[in-house]
């Protein structure tokens, strides 16, 4: 028995040396002392030093949560020559002394907790981990920036990678970016370099305008559908020429990429710039699909690329590692009726700003009112739309680029109209960041933009204008502007496709839909899911350099992976007793992986040697859930690590 | 009217699965939200590890209370296992029902690595109410406790 202090962290709570003294009463218990840091170089020497001078066969250590720090004790022990899994921890700090204050308390329930670890420790036996192999090849979903740079990163390490990406082209949210902060580096001009690295790099295939339908096995063995949706081009002989999109008569869609502020074709690529630079034919638009008669992209193709029976094609591949991608779309203002967005045409999303900006969108970069195509003499920006709400409201995080992302706004305003008048409503500004604050405090001291704190409660249209009503909170007074244009910088929101994926992924998400990190600090770019890692926006809100920096972090725990010819499993799995096991079949029914079969055995039932039907494990495929021992009706099941004695045992020490 | 013990401590065995409520209770503790030290967690890898068995040898022994936390249901790292969980533990928690053990004794909660305020929170919850209702004396078996 080892008792840490953890410095005052448990120490504060707990009475150390009550503990320590207690668990020397208690069954089995040969050695008990304590240490400051146990979890310090000098507490492991102490823990093998411990191990070897008393010869012990399993150890207690009352300590953090396990979840911090098994790993770290199981090799200690290991290296003593211990087998790691006879060592049990009692989680004294986040479950005992960070939640509660009187000293006595405290102590009371470490003992107790001490006392359930010890109990279970004295029915644990030796348990040895299978191995298995790994599939060299890693699946990205998600080609935005962070998928682009995880699978660019895990390429150049020398391994396949597969992006799979939902919409005809990769290149993400990013790619609709006029500039970028803080050094208006055109978006389009650092990333379309990227997208065609990623296109011509001999280890990466990209599966674009495709779906993740099904996700099944574990870390180094993921099997997993890939839906590549009919475009109705046949890839390979596309030539990317472009006659089909100059003749389709079809032009009334609305193009995703320019936000619904321009029209395209019904067969179309969503930008001069995409990649793969093949065309996708819309059959919702589509003359052909919709009446039969049309078919003029077919005729004027040369390559006779242009195939309207294609149908959705079912891709199966393996993946040692799976790199979730799947970043974010900003949350629609349309529910905030104060605003008035959808019903006038002059209140705008950044994202339709960003449009607007960019010499490439549907007024060729030219800043033009939705409602007349004139040019505005002010325009208001409103911060923290949807962001930082109450939870019937909006979002109740910060979406953490706005602040950033208005300030260029407003800069890249002032600098090519010094003319229209620009303010900013914003409750707090927010800029830790490199060069972050400088950056804002430019689009202050040197373009002029007028900054007001405060919120806006009501916009209206009024003789052809906006008329803004929002408070000033440093004058404390209710104040009017009036604009000519109005842009919500709306909250960052997760896709709707991320939490379908989360489940298929079995990857823990948040109340956000972002996807958990499986600890918040030292693991932040791993799911608590072996082998699926998180890159950019869908772990939570982050910026371009932010989004890239991670996306490389999730490579290389990728790769920690991809580089392993063997993983070592786990052992805590369910086995049957086949003495008991009556073959009924109900464990087979419940295991959510097929582990399960059933086989004819050569049974030695107390010397009478018999045939029986009997569950078998394989233990390369059970995760050791435990859905199988609670159905055996005879209770044969039992699961390692985690047996039925095991936990009656915690249970009778908690209630002692 | 029944006169309260106000030196009343409810034992409360938490049944926590690893991924989802134990990491909830792990942040409850990092963020330093408190609640009562009634509350005794174990362990499990899912929720549909919980054999009702469990529950019933813990009211033997002693407990007064009962809870079962699993992830959210969808989000089971073991894709389906809080479903039976869920399934089970209803009919469990009505036949205990009919044998005594009120409804408010046993609980089965949903709480997310995300959600250590709402781990705290429902624990407040579950042993304020066991706290009204006083100690468990329908299926505690004496002996255990000489």
């Amino acid at each position: 028995m080892l008792v840490c202090w953890c410095g005052s962290n448990i120490a504060g709570t707990v009475d150390i040396n009550t503990v320590v003294e207690a668990s020397k009463r208690e069954p089995g218990v040969v050695y008990a002392t304590d240490y400051q840091y146990m979890c310090a170089e000098g507490g492991q020497a102490m823990v093998r030093r411990a191990i070897e001078e008393h010869s012990l066969t399993g150890i207690v250590v009352s300590a953090c949560s396990p979840r911090m720090h098994e790993t770290t004790f199981r090799k200690a022990a290991a290296a003593a020559g211990l087998n790691p899994y006879m060592v049990e921890i009692a989680n004294i700090r986040e479950h005992c002394s960070w939640v509660h204050k009187d000293k006595e308390v405290g102590t009371e329930k470490a003992v107790v907790l001490m006392r359930a670890a010890i109990a279970k420790l004295n029915l644990n036996t030796p348990l040895f981990p299978g191995e298995s192999g790994v599939i060299k090849r890693a699946l990205v979903i998600g080609g935005g920036i962070a998928g682009i740079q995880t699978a660019l990163d895990i390429a150049d390490a020398g391994y396949e990678v597969d992006i799979v990406e939902k919409s005809p082209t990769i290149g993400g949210t990013m790619a609709q970016l006029d500039k970028t902060f803080p050094t208006l580096d055109c978006a389009a001009c650092i990333l379309t370099p990227k997208m065609v690295d990623a296109a011509q790099h001999d280890k990466i295939t990209l599966y674009t305008y495709s779906e993740v339908d099904e996700v099944s096995g574990f870390v180094g063995n993921f099997s997993v559908k890939i839906r590549q949706k009919a475009r109705c081009i046949n890839s390979k002989l596309c030539n990317g020429c472009g006659d089909c999109i100059e003749k389709c008569p079809a032009k009334k869609a609305k193009s995703e990429f320019d936000e619904g502020l321009a029209n395209r074709k019904a067969i179309y690529v969503p930008f001069a710039q995409a990649v793969p630079n093949v065309p996708v034919i819309d059959q919702t638009q589509c003359l052909k699909f919709k009446t039969g008669k049309c078919g003029l992209c077919e005729k004027v193709c040369l390559p006779k690329a242009i195939n309207f029976e294609q149908q959705d094609e079912i891709i199966e591949k393996e993946y040692g590692v799976i790199i979730a991608a799947t970043g974010f779309r900003p949350l629609s203002p349309e529910r905030y009726g104060e605003y008035g967005y959808g019903q006038l045409p002059d209140v705008i999303t950044s994202l339709e700003f960003e449009r607007l900006m960019n010499a490439a969108g549907p007024t060729g970069g030219a800043l033009l009112r939705r409602s007349n195509g004139e040019k505005p003499k002010s325009i208001v920006f409103i911060q923290c739309v949807g962001s930082r709400a109450e939870p019937d409201k909006g979002k109740s995080y910060c979406s953490k680029i706005c602040c950033m992302y208005t300030a260029k706004h407003a800069m890249l305003v002032r600098d090519k109209y010094p003319n229209i008048d620009v303010s900013v409503f914003y409750i707090d500004v927010r800029t830790p960041g490199k060069n972050f604050d400088e950056f804002y405090r430019r689009a202050v001291e040197q373009y002029g933009v007028n900054y007001i704190k405060g919120m806006v409660g009501k916009i209206a249209e009024e003789d052809g204008r906006l008329r803004v009503q929002g408070s000033d909170l440093i004058e404390d007074t209710q104040i009017f502007v009036d604009a000519d244009l109005v842009v919500l910088a709306t909250a960052v929101e997760a896709q709707a496709s991320a939490r379908p994926l989360g489940t298929m992924l079995t990857a823990s998400m948040d109340q956000n839909n972002f996807f958990s990190e499986s600890h918040a600090k030292l693991r932040p770019v791993e799911s608590p899911t072996a082998g699926i890692f998180l890159s950019g926006v869908c772990q939570g809100p982050k910026d371009i350099p932010e989004t890239v920096a991670q996306a490389g972090a999730a490579a290389v725990k990728a790769l920690g992976i991809l580089s392993k010819d063997k993983l070592i499993g786990n052992p805590c799995i369910a086995g049957p007793d086949e003495l008991l096991c009556n073959g009924c079949a109900s464990c087979e029914k419940v295991c959510p992986y097929g582990a399960i079969t059933y086989a004819d055995k050569e049974i030695n039932d107390h010397g009478h040697r018999t045939t029986r039907h009997v569950a078998e494990i394989n233990e390369a495929i059970c995760q050791g859930c435990g859905a199988c021992t609670v159905t055996c009706p005879s209770g044969a099941m039992d699961l390692k690590g985690f047996t039925n004695r095991q936990i009656m045992a915690e249970v009778d020490a908690i209630c002692r | 009217m029944q006169v309260k013990d106000q030196n009343f401590k409810p034992l409360v065995v938490s049944f926590c699965c690893n991924w989802c409520s134990y990491a909830g209770a792990d942040l409850a503790g990092s963020s330093r939200l408190e609640y009562p030290a009634e509350v005794k967690i174990i362990r499990i890898p899912c929720s549909c590890r919980v054999d009702p068995l469990f529950v019933l040898r813990a009211f033997q022994r002693g407990a007064d209370g009962v809870i079962i936390n699993g992830c959210h249901p969808g989000d089971c790292h073991y894709t389906s296992g809080n479903y039976f969980t869920r399934r089970r533990m209803t009919l469990l928690f009505s036949m205990l029902d009919y044998l005594g053990i009120e409804r408010e004794r046993t609980r089965l909660e949903w709480v997310s690595a995300a959600e250590g305020a709402r781990f705290a929170k429902v624990m407040n919850e579950f042993v304020g109410k066991l706290h009204e209702m006083g100690a468990n004396k329908r299926l505690g078996d004496i002996r255990c406790k000489e």
